[in-house]
């Protein structure tokens, strides 16, 4: 593959892809090429990364609105978001670590793979913030969705559409999210010695109350003793408060009534649950071998115990976040079948997140659709990259 | 005044036909063919255009939707998507050679699960009847549209209505886990389901708000959430636009988002006053109606903060209700408006743009001097945390040309709204009523990306396709089938 492009501009983004349609080559779409390993692997002959394009364009924070490069780092985004207190609302997990990749991801890469941290479960998915997008499609034309304000409903929304598409049917040159205040406070509830149906029960108390739980993951103890805030106490399920200093201290208080049916918790201050927050959305307390695949299966939050307990019997290491609703998974490359089958009983998805090249070239990375919506889906990438030149197979062999 | 596409001749030509093979497919009850009885389908919250339809079609499951699609799409019959008819956009307004297809028999809760927050509905639910459902629990779907007592989920989604607790809980696009759909050849497809992320491309995302374009929506699976321990709302008065629009920014900028963040200008105070008798200050410029959630502590620490973030701007007027009945005194002059400007005015249009919140003083005062300009009454309410405006324009359908003039006149405000960085519409939908003035906030190839994208669903056009895009001048597309006769 020769060197990729990286234009300052968004004109440039647009000649580079007229000249790969030109030429009908395809192009590799990247931002910092963190999650490169993610899903499956393209073949292209060049790459084109967005990684230059990093103005702030626009920053109203009374307005609760960023408009940002796609380039942007994520941590340079957070650095000006805290310049008006505020910050991203689905908190993107960092997964370098776990990834074993170099480098900080970009804002483009955080949308274009919809990645959200354990916030999701009470505050939206990265796509739920995503108000506008500049981006340039197959054909070269600059296509702008949405806008800078917070309520638009003028037109399909492809801002939905294109936030994890994983570069398939644009580029992202610019997005536009809606950000919220920082929390002035947080605060976490441990609860040991919990099973996974008892732990995800807990959980499910938790976020069902009306004290605006923001957090709720279940560890078993293998996985909490890897965050130095959990350990020590074997499986734990931990609930998180953000909110101002006063609400966190009464909420914490009645949750600690309200789930002493499940044991006398443990809590975590301001310090401690960051930090033990932090480690969850990097999904730090999995346990990847060198020689391990990485999955998150997203199923319906009741059957995360069943999930885990068949995948802990097939020898993968796991951990539960949204409620239980998100099971994150480590294991040989050949427990993909165990996966796609947990996923499927438990009537949700998975993702691929790290793999040997030829196992993610081989398998469904993510589910396969029903026949009809494929074609729609084929469809969809013709409308937008008509030449196919954006990111071939990542999702799909042969879209 | 807006166009339609001219009929298919054939369609009308086979509508005994046509009719025919439709009632093969639904109960003898659900197929609607006398003019009489199609009269109350010709329209929907935009009166001031109708249409009879070749026929209604009130399937009562998912099959016989399937059934009557691919029906239409064998026949090459136009379809309207209709769930209440509110739509205050014309989005369920029929076409000639259309068959409506009304999901208001498909009003069953199927399943509800409070343990993972969630339920699956018949798209013709309304929207208040997911909140009835689940409230014995302590529980809650957050839309809250005002018109949630007559509205369905299934139109909800057509249009990702919003309400006025949106600012906290999102539109509902930001409240859906999965839908059932019909496309147009008549395909049922899951999309999503109770988990929270699906892989591959956001259908459920593009679904929502299509207005009916793009397929047919027969289930829905929403969250719900836990109600929060109380609500509370203050009252709080300005003498000038302006400052009350510094103080909204100074309560955001202090990190306090509250759960509604209501605005309405002097003649909107007033047509609520005199129809509500909330004891809103009839001296005042601007009111913001602020709502706060939690224990009655926390919302005794929000409001108090609330009001000292307002003092340096010298309300008028401050009232902190003391008690849920004194908020709902409030909230009942808001909650009214509609009904309050249909008192004092023969007939009104519901605008609804949205604005860059720091441009409410210039928008309001733009439209006010346009009220002048062209002799029409206007009352604005605005959701102020969001920068959703709703113009009220005043008019008299009896006067020859006033209508067309109001519709100048809002015309005229939705561009202002592009002008300063906003949009068309926040929550009520381009249907036919924005269709033309789409060019306004989209490029042509902006526009041919979005029609190329409808196509794909449906390459025909069959499904609600005179709505959302221009009608005239459409730019060739690279699917077959995408360019519509232009209408005479
Ligand atoms: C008094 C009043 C107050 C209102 N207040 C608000 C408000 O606060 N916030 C707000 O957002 N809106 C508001 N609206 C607008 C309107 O109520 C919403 O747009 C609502 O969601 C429409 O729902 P409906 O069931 O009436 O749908 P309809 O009007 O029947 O249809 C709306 C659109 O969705 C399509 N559609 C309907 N059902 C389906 C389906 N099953 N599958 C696919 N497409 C479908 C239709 O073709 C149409 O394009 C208000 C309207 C009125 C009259």
């Amino acid at each position: 593959m020769s060197a990729a492009l990286a234009p300052a501009h968004e004109s440039g983004v647009v000649e580079a892809i007229l000249a790969a349609r030109a030429a009908n080559e395809p192009l590799l779409i990247q931002g910092r090429g963190t999650k490169a390993g993610m899903l499956r692997p393209v073949q292209a002959a060049r790459g084109l990364s967005t990684r230059n394009l990093t103005d702030v364009s626009l920053y109203s924070p009374q307005e609760l609105i960023i408009s940002a490069g796609a380039g942007i780092t994520i941590p340079d985004l957070e650095a000006k978001l805290a310049e008006g207190g505020q910050g991203i609302i689905a908190e993107p997990p960092d997964l370098s670590a776990l990834l074993g990749t170099e480098g900080v991801q970009t804002l483009g890469g955080v949308v274009a793979t919809n990645l959200s941290g354990p916030r999701r479960v009470a505050w939206g998915a990265m796509r739920d913030h995503v108000m506008g997008v500049r981006a340039v499609n197959g054909a070269g034309e600059v296509i702008r969705s949405g806008g800078r304000v917070l309520k638009n409903v003028t037109g399909l929304d492809l801002c939905k559409l294109l936030t994890g598409s994983y570069g398939t049917l644009a580029v992202l040159t610019e997005v536009t999210l809606k950000v919220l205040p920082r929390a002035e406070l947080t605060g976490s509830l441990l609860l040991p010695g919990l099973d996974a149906v008892q732990g995800v029960a807990a959980l499910s108390a938790a976020l069902g109350s009306p004290y605006g739980v923001s957090g709720a993951a279940w560890l078993p103890a293998d996985a909490a003793e890897r965050v130095p805030e959990l350990a020590g106490r074997g499986a734990v399920a931990v609930v998180r408060i953000e909110d101002f200093a006063r609400s966190v201290e009464y909420r914490l208080g009645r949750l600690t009534t309200d789930l002493a049916v499940f044991g006398t918790p443990v809590l975590l201050d301001d310090g401690a649950s960051r930090a033990a927050w932090r480690a969850i959305r990097d999904a730090m307390p999995l346990r990847a071998e060198p020689g391990d695949a990485v999955w998150r299966v997203s199923v319906r939050p009741s059957n995360g115990p069943a999930a885990i307990t068949a995948l802990e019997a097939t020898g993968a290491r796991c951990f539960l976040d949204w409620g239980g609703g998100l099971v994150w998974i480590a294991g040989p490359p050949a427990l993909h079948d165990s996966v796609m089958a947990t996923a499927l009983a438990g009537r949700g998805t998975w993702t691929v997140l790290r793999a040997p090249e030829p196992m993610r070239a081989a398998v469904d990375v993510i589910p396969a659709e029903a026949p009809a919506l494929a074609r729609i889906t084929r469809r969809v990438k013709a409308a937008m990259d008509p030449s196919g030149i954006l990111n071939p197979g990542r999702l799909y062999a042969g879209v | 005044m807006i166009a339609q596409p001219p009929p298919k001749a054939d369609i009308i030509a086979r509508r005994p036909e046509i009719i025919a093979g439709l009632r093969a497919l639904v109960p003898a009850s659900g197929l609607i063919s006398e003019e009489l009885r199609l009269k109350p389908y010709e329209t929907d919250g935009l009166p001031a255009y109708r249409q009879i339809p070749l026929a209604v079609v009130l399937p009562e499951t998912t099959e016989q939707v399937a059934a009557v699609l691919a029906f239409c799409h064998k026949n090459g019959v136009r379809v309207v998507p209709r769930g209440a008819g509110t739509s205050l956009s014309g989005g369920a307004l029929p076409m000639a050679d259309s068959v409506v297809i009304g999901l208001m028999r498909m009003n069953r809760i199927l399943d509800i699960d409070y343990g993972d927050r969630c339920a699956t509905v018949q798209a013709g639910v309304t929207n208040i009847g997911i909140t009835n459902a689940v409230s014995a629990e302590g529980f809650f779907y957050a839309p809250d549209p005002s018109s949630q007592l007559a509205c369905m989920i299934g139109g909800n989604v057509g249009m990702n209505s919003g309400g006025a607790h949106c600012l906290k809980y999102g539109v509902t696009a930001n409240n859906l886990l999965g839908l059932k759909i019909v496309t147009m050849e008549g395909d049922v497809l899951d999309i999503g389901g109770a988990h929270l992320d699906a892989a591959g491309y956001d259908w459920l995302g593009l679904m929502t708000g299509s207005e009916g374009m793009l397929a047919m929506v027969t289930e829905v699976t929403v969250r719900i959430l836990r109600a929060p321990e109380g609500a509370r709302a203050m009252l709080v008065a300005f003498d000038a636009n302006e400052t009350a629009g510094r103080a909204v920014d100074a309560i955001i900028g202090s990190g306090i988002i509250p759960v509604a963040l209501e605005f309405m200008d002097r003649p909107a105070i007033h047509a609520c006053e005199a129809f509500a008798h909330a004891g809103y200050p009839l001296d005042a410029e601007a009111l913001l109606i602020i709502e706060v959630e939690g224990s009655v502590a926390e919302q005794d620490d929000l409001l108090g903060r609330i009001a000292a973030l307002c003092e340096p701007f010298h309300p008028i007027s401050l009232r902190v209700s003391q008690s849920a009945e004194e908020s709902i005194a409030i909230w009942k002059g808001r909650k009214g408006a509609f009904g309050a400007v249909g008192r004092i005015s023969p007939d009104y249009l519901c605008m609804d743009g949205t604005i860059p919140t720091g441009q409410l003083p210039f928008v309001l005062r733009r439209i006010g001097e346009m009220s002048d300009a062209y002799g029409l009454k206007v009352a604005n309410i605005f959701h102020a945390g969001d920068g959703n405006l709703h113009p009220l324009i005043m008019f008299d359908a009896n006067l020859a040309g006033n209508f067309e003039h109001a519709e100048a006149f809002g015309a005229d405000i939705l561009k202002l709204c592009v002008e300063v960085g906003g949009c068309l519409t926040g929550e009520h939908g381009v249907g036919v009523e924005k269709r033309e003035l789409m060019r306004v906030q989209f490029t042509d190839i902006e526009l041919d990306q979005q029609r190329r994208i409808k196509s794909a669903f449906d390459p025909d056009w069959l499904l609600n396709p005179s709505k959302v895009f221009p009608l005239v001048d459409m730019p060739v597309t690279a699917m077959p089938g995408t360019a519509m006769p232009v209408a005479a």
